[in-house]
């Protein structure tokens, strides 16, 4: 195999991280839909919580993809 | 066609060279530049008047010093009080580098990864140092957790200094890749919606719509992260929550 075909396999490979996060993410807002359900008067109040899990788990993505870059482009 | 990348390549307006140091001036300087006219034309000019009921542009300037300040109240305490000043310089730079990117043909400093880096260390060694000062060598008892058995802890500690030499990376790559990935994405739709023409370029055009106020938010929402980080941080030196 030669090394631009390896690359683009790998760079496919780096977007498995992908699953993970969207298990994150949507934990992260069923979480905060149930929760809102349960109790509606409390919900507003954790929103910006949901948006800073929502931040942080969306970052993790991100980086499959500054590696998916890398390995692209860099190598 | 030109790639999506080329948006972020950086062009020399001034050459100037120091020796072997090149410190021309940049578009990325450029837009930093504006970023920082802008920001201080909202301070300075907004709360000019100082009026009791404030004007728009006065509701705006204290919008964002009240959102910072009950921040830093909330995550810091009563200790924080003194590092407020870098803290809502640093949450306004990046808003506002954050969103003129948005404006076409724009540039957007934070999209490189050294901008943010050279930020996020700043903030590491600023809280390591205020760490130490504040409780000298007991600052290394950080890495120790507490109530754990010493057995365990030989893999812990390992785990606790690496997660800490870590922060100033994730905490730059987090702003870096979240403004490129934003920007590819909006280049590469708008790649679409020349590819499909005037027949059916009209759905990319509307998901790119979307896609921009999508950005928004997130530009808005990664200058909230990255300060609310720094206030954590913060907080783990003052306080030693461990």
């Amino acid at each position: 195999m030669d090394a631009s075909a390896a690359k683009l396999i790998g760079a496919g490979l780096a977007t498995i991280a992908l699953a993970g996060v969207g298990v994150g993410i949507g934990n992260i807002f069923g979480s905060f839909v149930s929760g809102a359900l349960r109790n509606p008067e409390a919900a507003p109040r954790v929103f910006g919580n949901v948006l800073l899990g929502f931040a942080l788990t969306e970052a993790v993505a991100l980086f499959a993809l500054v590696i998916a870059f890398m390995i692209l482009f860099v190598f | 066609m030109h790639s999506p990348m080329e948006q972020f390549e950086i062009k020399r307006l001034l050459d100037l060279r120091i020796g072997s140091l090149d410190a021309s001036y940049t578009n990325s300087a450029l837009w930093m530049t504006i970023a920082v006219i802008l920001a201080a034309l909202l301070f300075v000019y907004g709360m000019r008047q100082r009026a009791l009921v404030p004007g728009r542009l006065q509701a705006v300037a204290e919008l964002g010093y009240e959102f910072v300040a009950s921040m830093v109240r909330d995550n810091v305490g009563n200790a924080g009080k003194k590092y407020f000043p870098f803290i809502l310089t640093l949450f306004v730079f990046i808003l506002f580098c954050n969103v003129l990117g948005l404006v076409p043909y724009s540039f957007t400093p934070t999209s490189h990864i050294i901008v943010t880096f050279s930020m996020a260390i700043v903030v590491f060694i600023g809280v390591t140092i205020i760490g130490f000062a504040r409780h000298g060598l007991h600052f290394l008892e950080f890495f120790v957790p507490k109530g754990v058995p010493a057995w365990l802890l030989v893999i812990l500690v390992p785990i606790e200094v690496i997660s800490y030499f870590v922060r100033p990376f994730s905490l730059s790559i987090r702003l870096f890749a979240n403004m490129l990935a934003g920007h590819t994405m909006l280049k590469v739709f708008g790649g679409f919606v020349v590819m499909l023409g005037i027949l059916a370029g009209w759905a990319p055009l509307a998901f790119i719509v979307a896609l921009t106020g999508l950005e928004l938010i997130i530009a808005f929402l990664q200058a909230y992260v990255f300060t609310i980080l720094t206030c954590l941080y913060l907080n783990d030196a003052i306080h030693m929550s461990h």
